[in-house]
């Protein structure tokens, strides 16, 4: 017999014969979650996550652009990883290199350049899936466009959210857009940069992943 | 390499080890300071005592309602991790673990394995037995890399570093980090760890992880975190090897956020942490990282005796959050390796007979004064209290045929069983009980000046010169 049907025949001889009940989670959320508007979740997310140490703008279609420009430049980041197969990706590449930025692609399998994206890759821009305003976390679904290391390895990490995307909560989020009927290889929750408390419980950001994570909360028209 | 291994008798020595940690006045500051710090982050994540009291009957429900139907879980998430591409093996004991483990990292001849936080993996010395075979294991976690590197292991499960101060790892660092200098910058100290391992990530064969939660109806394993190591060792390398116990499962993704909420709040004080990582299968076609193979290792280690009983399968409830320790007067006192077990403070005591079996574990189950603060906060209601005493119980009463745990009786004493059944006969008969107080008044002068522990710290225990019932007599 293997390990396998020793382990389970073990557990199945001692199951419980009563059929537990199922928990209700979504009575939990429903009495104990505030449903906001747009404006109140707006704001709820940029609170959690700027009291997890990272930056959010706000930015429009016209002016994110040159918003990210800026950061770059107040960072004294002269380089950054983008998507050519986003449209955000392509008007970064149609307008940065002649700013004096270079624009790195992730166009092949990371083997073939693994050493550059650890030591000369300063800088990412990528997407947001979406948002959870009861923690301030961002949700993304790494994808051949824009694939997991990007969002892991270089120091800052710049995220364009679309604020339409901002949910309530990580609950609310899976059911919405129906998680348990399909999950892709990997999907992250990001709550801040990087960080530890490790040594003496004191708070130092940068420990593996980004140093710096900075918000472009993007919202139609208006400022 | 380290000296407290799984394999010595964790009882054996316990108090010993108490009492060199309640002597030193820097360790005891140390794991003070930290559990204070680390009471007050939690209860400021918890203002609304309904909202936590309501979140943890349903964190409670959940976990019993899956541990209810474990096994159907168990082959329903084996058959969605393997129709997604991840490979399931299945270990009853730490040595078949590691075998599997490192049968995979010699298919791919790896010398370097990189590892996230996993306890399990402390559980089945997983660091010796590759050093054994000649392949490289590196802790990753900021704290466990520091333990590591001091030739340690973890005194917490979640902070494993929590016994150090700055001054000692910075010296550390410096002895040991080949090129730096002694700093107790912190975060000098932290980019120091950091360029460290980024270029072991960057070259190692395998990524080593534990789970926090493995979901069966979608075949995903969870990662909870906050330095990006996690995903680091899960993204960078070509394969990736996860492990976690038998009992880690829930059956719907929806049963994840408030297991998750309950975690980090009750675990560090944090609303959620940096880092939920969800891995539901191996790099796909067109996919341009991740490894392109991923591996989960389901490891048994005594659970599945916890899980026979109905009053100890609430033992599996647990989600790891650590804080139980953190508000455990004991723990606060004696620190993380006293315990000399892999998770140490009421959970530890809770869990480590089932692992160890009670003979070597007996001491453990007696280190409380039952204060119940470990039964109150625990996110998913696990009644250590009640538990301690029942494993109290299994492990002195006298050893019979159909023990429910491995080592039952075995702190059983015909001597002290005498004692207490002769206590128990005086006090019964009243005539029996004045005779004896009698005699205790008249003959207090043979009490003994020395009483063992008790007369090291406190004055004798004597019988009264006159028992109650004659002072009751005298004032009529």
């Amino acid at each position: 017999m293997s390990a396998r049907d020793r382990i389970l025949g073990k557990l199945r001889q001692k199951m419980p014969s009563a059929v537990a009940l199922a928990p209700d989670v979504a009575t939990w959320y429903a009495t104990h979650r505030p449903v906001e508007g747009a404006t109140d979740k707006a704001r709820r997310f940029r609170h959690f996550i700027e009291l997890a140490h990272a930056e959010v703008l706000a930015v429009t279609p016209a002016n994110w652009l040159s918003t990210l420009r800026e950061v770059l430049r107040s960072k004294g980041i002269d380089k950054i990883l983008v998507s050519e197969e986003t449209t955000h990706g392509c008007a970064v590449l149609d307008e940065f290199p002649r700013q004096g930025v270079d624009c790195q692609v992730y166009n092949m399998a990371i083997e073939a350049w693994k050493t550059e994206m650890f030591n000369a890759t300063p800088a990412s821009l990528t997407a947001a899936r979406g948002a959870i305003a009861e923690t301030g976390t961002l949700i993304l679904w790494p994808d051949p466009a824009e694939p997991r290391l990007m969002s892991l390895v270089p120091p800052v990490h710049i995220v364009l959210l679309n604020a339409a995307n901002i949910y309530n909560t990580f609950h609310e989020a899976m059911l919405a857009e129906g998680w348990s009927h399909g999950l892709p290889t990997n999907a992250l929750l990001i709550s801040g940069p990087s960080k530890t408390a490790d040594i003496q419980q004191t708070l130092a950001y940068g420990a593996h992943g980004p140093k710096e994570l900075v918000v472009l909360m993007l919202t139609e028209g208006e400022q | 390499m380290s000296e407290h291994t799984l394999h010595f008798n964790p009882s054996k020595g316990f108090r010993a080890r108490s009492k060199d940690v309640v002597d030193n006045p820097f360790l005891r500051q140390s794991f003070r300071g930290a559990m204070d710090f680390l009471m007050s982050k939690r209860a400021a994540q918890f203002p609304d005592a309904e909202e936590l009291e309501s979140l943890r009957t349903l964190g409670e429900s959940i976990r019993q309602y899956n541990l209810a139907k474990l096994p159907t879980l168990l082959e329903q998430l084996e058959a969605n991790l393997t129709s997604n591409g991840i490979k399931v093996h299945w270990a009853e004991t730490p040595d078949e673990a590691n075998e599997i483990i490192l049968g995979i990292c010699q298919q791919h001849s790896a010398r370097l394995m990189v590892k996230g936080k996993s306890m399990v993996s402390e559980e089945i010395e997983l660091n010796h037995a590759a050093e054994a075979a000649g392949i490289g294991a590196l802790e990753s976690d900021m704290g466990e890399y520091i333990v590591q590197l001091a030739g340690e292991k973890p005194s917490h499960i979640i902070m494993p570093a929590i016994h150090k101060t700055k001054e000692e790892i910075a010296r550390l660092f410096a002895e040991k980090v080949p090129g730096v200098d002694y700093t107790d910058n912190v975060d000098a100290l932290i980019q120091i760890g950091r360029n460290v391992l980024r270029q072991k990530f960057l070259e190692a064969d395998i990524g080593l992880s534990g789970v926090n939660f493995a979901v069966a109806e979608t075949g995903t394993l969870c990662l909870v975190e906050n330095e990006g190591n996690g995903r680091m060792c899960t993204t960078a390398p070509p394969v990736h090897i996860a492990i976690t116990g038998i009992e880690k499962i829930v059956e719907k993704l929806e049963h994840v956020p408030p297991l998750l909420s309950l975690l980090t709040r009750s675990a560090t004080g944090q609303n959620i942490s940096t880092y939920f990582n969800m891995i539901s299968r191996p790099r796909q076609p067109g996919e341009k990282d991740g490894p392109s193979e991923v591996h989960l290792v389901l490891l048994d280690n005594g659970r599945s005796q916890a899980y026979a009983d109905e009053q100890l399968r609430k033992t599996l409830q647990c989600i790891r959050c650590g804080a139980c320790m953190n508000h455990c007067p004991v723990y606060t006192r004696i620190g993380g390796h006293a315990y000399g077990t892999t998770y140490p403070g009421p959970i530890g005591k809770i869990i480590s007979p089932h692992m160890l079996g009670l003979e070597a574990t007996k001491g453990l189950v007696t280190a409380s004064s039952l204060c119940g603060a470990c039964g109150e906060v625990c996110p998913v209601k696990i009644p250590i209290p009640e538990l301690l005493m029942r494993l109290r119980e299994e492990a002195f009463s006298p050893p019979h045929a159909n023990p429910s745990m491995v080592g039952q009786g075995a702190g059983y004493s015909g001597l002290i069983s005498a004692v207490w059944r002769g206590w128990a006969f005086v006090y019964r008969s009243p005539g029996l009980y004045r005779l004896a107080t009698w005699l205790g008044s008249r003959l207090r002068w043979l009490t003994p000046s020395r009483q063992g522990a008790w007369t090291s710290v406190r004055v004798p225990l004597k019988p009264a010169p006159k028992r109650l019932r004659d002072m009751l007599k005298e004032r009529g």
